[in-house]
Formats: structure tokens, C-alpha cells, sequence
């Protein structure tokens, strides 16, 4: 296993009252990969991705991000990360434009204008810069929301269900920029709904459900998880969604 | 770490003006009330008021201004709280920034906002009579008197709007500050009130700075009334920061 990775998770607890949402959650992610995180709704997404960034304490375990511990060590953490949390966060009174400009000024990147505008270009945006965030649709929303991320180059960027809301072009434009950011050497921890983007983008995929991670590897790790008589039936490889569903689906009977 | 701090603050500032300047209706909805009130006890009640001034709207003028103040700061306590209520908040929370310009950034912007309705109330005020002989530094004073109760009132702000649990909440702590110089020597003076609530007027903060604040404004001397105020000012202030802050804390973990 890589000794050194980018994010490292180690018998992750957290518990809301009592509702157990995380009960051990174990996984590595290799500098420069792009990982995703696949799960049902409510099954701990969003907590992982919110004790990564800085933004809840665990009960239990570690979390390294960067090399810095991410309860010892939050403001070092901070200084490496990025989130796209899932939820737009964004501020509506503000013009695209300076949406851009304020995050690059609290990263002090050099040039915050020019970082702005070529951000603005980048995600289709150019038009509706100049205009308050309060008219924009749902998806000029969301891709503003990434653009911030984007500033100032942090190594370890999170993705919280990014392309939630978009239309297709739109995805498969996000989805070349975040393979780009990949390439480039950023980390990438992304959670989604979508099995397809999982399948599209992740190095390695990890399934999170009843607090722990059930099943992960690459898309042909996972794949070898089903019988390969049904992959011989059915002649054609099983789609991640598949996968998804046989090895969750055991337990959702129970519930 | 200080610049960074600075820079911060700074750039949270920008933002937080910004909502103030697009958003005129607030300023004009904090200064209606108090205009209404200095015309009312001016033309309305003013005659039957006995208090012993020559000028009534330099009398009034004081009380007048901390009623501005009073109900401009929840504004403070409202913008606050939609910042929690979106992710901006949790943005912010996991950039490297130093946290407590997210807070200074609101209540510098408070106290600008709070600036400008007084200069608009003072202007009101100069065309229906209010007339000053207070040379530049009574101006400042006052000025620094109103702006050490608008960092303390502010503070309060920032604790209901950190704490409350619904838009109004963040805002209706401002109504029985608001009430305050009612019951004080702002409009009447203090004698004319029977025993209880001339003790309650008497000893409350609102008197001392108004009486601070109307001595500096006619040129008179001001007494011991001054340190009364300041210390009433600074009191309520650092009660209300570190109260603001610890629920700040509880908030962001
Ligand atoms: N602050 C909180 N207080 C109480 N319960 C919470 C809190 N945050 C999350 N939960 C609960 O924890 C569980 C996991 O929530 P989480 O948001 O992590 O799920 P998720 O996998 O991101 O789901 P989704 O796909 O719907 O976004 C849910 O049952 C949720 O109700
Ligand atoms: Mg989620």
C-alpha cells in the first residue's frame, strides 16, 4: 500500500444522538488519484466528507489529510484542502464575479481579478459574471460553487455530490475538468449518486453502508465481487450500478 | 498571522457592506422609525412636554440616535444567521482564514451601517430645527460614545444571531433595547416618573449616555455622567463578546 497517501482513514466513529452513522470506516486515497464514495442516502457521505474538511469532530478513530492529523492539526488541514460541499455555497447577494474574487482574496492568490475571469470562461460562466448569484439556475449555481473550489490549487480537493443538478453537458464538462485536476496531480474525494461518474472517473471506488465500507478497490476489483457465471450470461460486463446494488442489496432486506 | 488576520477581515468586510449597499430598503427601514419618533415628539407632544430646554429636538436628539442604533444592529443579528443558514458559513469554515474575521467582518459592517442612519437622523434633525454649538472634539467624542454602544449592542447581535433558531428570533432580541430610552431621561427628564421607574430610568445605561451625549452636543460640561456611559458601554460589550464568542466556538465545533 502507498505509505505515504493523501488521506488517510482509520477506524472512523460518529454517532448523531442516537443514530450510529459511522461505525469504523477504514480507506486510503493515493496522491493524485480521484476516489469515490458511493453509498445510499443517509448512509454517511456528507459526514465523511465534513470530518475531512475540518467541519466535525469524530468520536472515534483517525484522519490524516496531507499528512496532518484533521483534530490534532485542523488549520494545517485547511491549508491543504478544498470542498464543494453538497449544498451550494455560495453567496447570492454577490456577483458571480465576486463570488470568485472574495475566495481568491481569503486564498490570497496573486491576481484575484484574473483568476476570476478566467474561472468564469472556464465554467461557462462569462456571460452571468457581472450578474447577482440570486438569478442564477440551479446548475450556474453549482458550477460557480466548483469554480471556488478550484482557487489557489489546493492538493486535496472534496466533492460532495458534484454534479448533482446538472444536465449532461454540463456533468461531462465538470467531469473532464476534475480528470484534468486529477491529472495534474490534485487528490480527489468525491461522494455521488450517480454509479455512472463513479465508473467514469474514480481510480477507486469505496461502497459506504451501515457505517462501515463493505466493499472497495477499482472498478475491476469490484466487478470480480460477482460471480462471474452472471457475467458470462448476461455477456457483457456488469455496470458499477449493478455491483452497487448486489452488494447492498443483501443487507436492505433486513431493514 | 496578523496581516492574514487583517486581510481577512477585511475581505469579509467587503462582502458584508456590500449586502448593506444592495440592500438600501434596510437603511431606510432603520432610519423611518426614529425620523417618525423625532417628528412626532417635535410637532406632536413636544408642546405639552415640559423639560425644561429651550430647543426639544436637541433634547430629543440623543435618545433619538440610540433608538436608530438599537434597532439597526438586528439587522447585525438577521444577516448572521442566513449566513449560517447557507453553506457560505461552512465554506469559510474550511479555508485557511482566521475564524474571527467571519464575526468582525459582520460587526465592522455594523457599525458603518449604523454610521450612516445616524448622519441621515442628524440631517433630519438639522432641518427641523436641531442646532449644536459642540466644537470638533464634543463631535468626537459623541461620535465615539455612539460607536462604543453600537460595538457593544452589536455584540449582543451577534450572539442572538449565532444563537436563535429562526430568522425572527435573530432579530426580535433588539425590541426591548429598542424601548430602553422610553423609559429613560431621553424624552422626558427623569423627575417627572414615579419612584420605581424613575429608579429603574435612573440607573439604567441609556441615561448616562444620553445625558453624556446631550451635555457634549449643547457645549455644556459633562460630568462624571461621561465615565458612567463609557463604562456601561464597555461593560455590556465584553460581557457580550465573550458570550458571542463561546457560542461561536460551540457553533464551528
Ligand atoms: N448534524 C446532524 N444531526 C443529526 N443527524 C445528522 C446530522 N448530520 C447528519 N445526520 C444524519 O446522519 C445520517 C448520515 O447523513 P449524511 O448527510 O452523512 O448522509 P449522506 O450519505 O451524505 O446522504 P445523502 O446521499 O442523502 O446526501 C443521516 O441519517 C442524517 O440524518
Ligand atoms: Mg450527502
Amino acid at each position: 500500500m502507498d505509505q505515504n497517501p493523501a488521506i488517510r482513514v482509520r477506524g472512523l466513529q460518529k454517532s448523531f444522538q442516537q443514530l450510529h452513522v459511522l461505525t469504523g470506516v477504514d480507506f486510503d486515497v493515493a496522491r493524485g488519484s480521484v476516489f469515490a464514495l458511493l453509498g445510499s442516502n443517509g448512509a454517511g457521505k456528507t459526514t465523511v466528507v465534513r470530518i475531512l474538511s475540518t467541519l466535525l469532530r469524530p468520536d472515534d478513530g483517525t484522519a490524516t489529510v496531507n499528512g496532518c492529523d484533521v483534530v490534532a492539526q485542523p488549520a494545517r488541514v485547511r491549508e491543504s484542502i478544498s470542498l464543494t460541499g453538497q449544498f451550494a455555497a455560495v453567496d447570492e447577494i454577490l456577483t458571480g464575479r465576486e463570488n470568485l474574487i472574495m475566495v481568491a482574496r481569503l486564498r490570497r492568490v496573486p491576481d484575484p481579478r484574473r483568476v476570476a475571469d478566467d474561472l468564469l470562461a472556464q465554467f461557462g460562466l462569462a456571460d452571468a459574471g457581472a450578474r447577482r448569484v440570486a438569478t442564477y439556475s440551479g446548475g450556474m449555481r453549482r458550477r460557480l460553487d466548483i469554480a471556488m473550489s478550484f482557487i489557489g490549487d489546493p492538493p486535496v480537493i472534496f466533492l460532495d455530490e458534484p454534479t448533482t443538478g446538472l444536465d449532461p453537458e454540463a456533468r461531462l464538462e465538470v467531469w473532464k475538468m476534475i480528470r484534468d485536476l486529477a491529472g495534474g496531480g490534485t487528490t480527489i474525494l468525491l461522494t455521488t449518486q450517480h454509479l455512472e461518474e463513479a465508473e467514469k472517473l474514480a481510480d477507486r471506488i469505496a461502497i459506504l453502508h451501515r457505517g462501515t465500507i463493505i466493499a472497495s478497490g477499482t472498478l475491476a476489483e469490484l466487478r470480480e465481487l460477482l460471480p462471474p457465471a452472471r457475467v458470462e450470461y448476461v455477456e457483457t460486463q456488469p455496470t458499477l450500478e449493478e455491483i452497487f446494488l448486489a452488494t447492498v442489496g443483501g443487507g436492505e432486506a433486513q431493514r | 498571522m496578523t496581516t492574514h488576520a487583517f486581510n481577512d477581515t477585511n475581505v469579509m468586510l467587503g462582502r458584508s457592506l456590500k449586502h448593506v449597499t444592495r440592500s438600501v430598503d434596510t437603511i431606510i427601514t432603520v432610519t423611518i422609525m426614529p425620523i417618525a419618533f423625532l417628528l412626532l415628539f417635535r410637532y406632536v407632544f413636544g408642546g405639552a412636554i415640559e423639560a425644561n430646554t429651550d430647543n426639544y429636538v436637541n433634547y430629543l436628539m440623543p435618545g433619538v440616535l440610540l433608538i436608530a442604533i438599537a434597532s439597526g444592529i438586528s439587522y447585525t443579528g438577521f444577516r448572521l444567521f442566513n449566513d449560517m443558514q447557507n453553506g457560505i458559513f461552512e465554506r469559510f469554515h474550511s479555508m485557511p482564514i482566521t475564524r474571527s474575521s467571519v464575526l468582525w467582518g459582520h460587526v465592522l459592517t455594523s457599525l458603518v451601517a449604523n454610521a450612516i442612519s445616524v448622519a441621515v437622523i442628524v440631517g433630519v434633525g438639522l432641518i427641523i430645527g436641531f442646532r449644536t454649538s459642540a466644537g470638533v472634539l464634543a463631535w468626537l467624542a459623541v461620535a465615539g460614545i455612539l460607536a462604543l454602544f453600537t460595538l457593544a449592542l452589536t455584540w449582543i447581535a451577534v450572539l442572538a444571531g449565532l444563537s436563535a433558531s429562526t430568522p425572527d428570533g435573530a432579530s426580535a432580541f433588539s425590541y426591548p433595547i429598542v424601548f430602553l430610552p422610553f423609559v429613560s431621561s431621553a424624552f422626558v427628564p427623569t423627575e417627572t416618573m414615579p419612584g420605581p421607574v424613575r429608579a429603574f430610568a435612573e440607573n439604567q445605561p441609556v441615561t448616562s449616555i444620553v445625558d453624556s451625549t446631550r451635555a457634549l452636543l449643547d457645549g455644556q460640561p459633562v460630568g462624571s455622567d461621561v465615565w458612567l456611559a463609557l463604562g456601561w458601554c464597555a461593560g455590556i460589550g465584553i460581557v457580550a463578546y465573550v458570550f458571542a464568542v463561546l457560542a461561536y466556538r460551540r457553533k464551528v465545533r
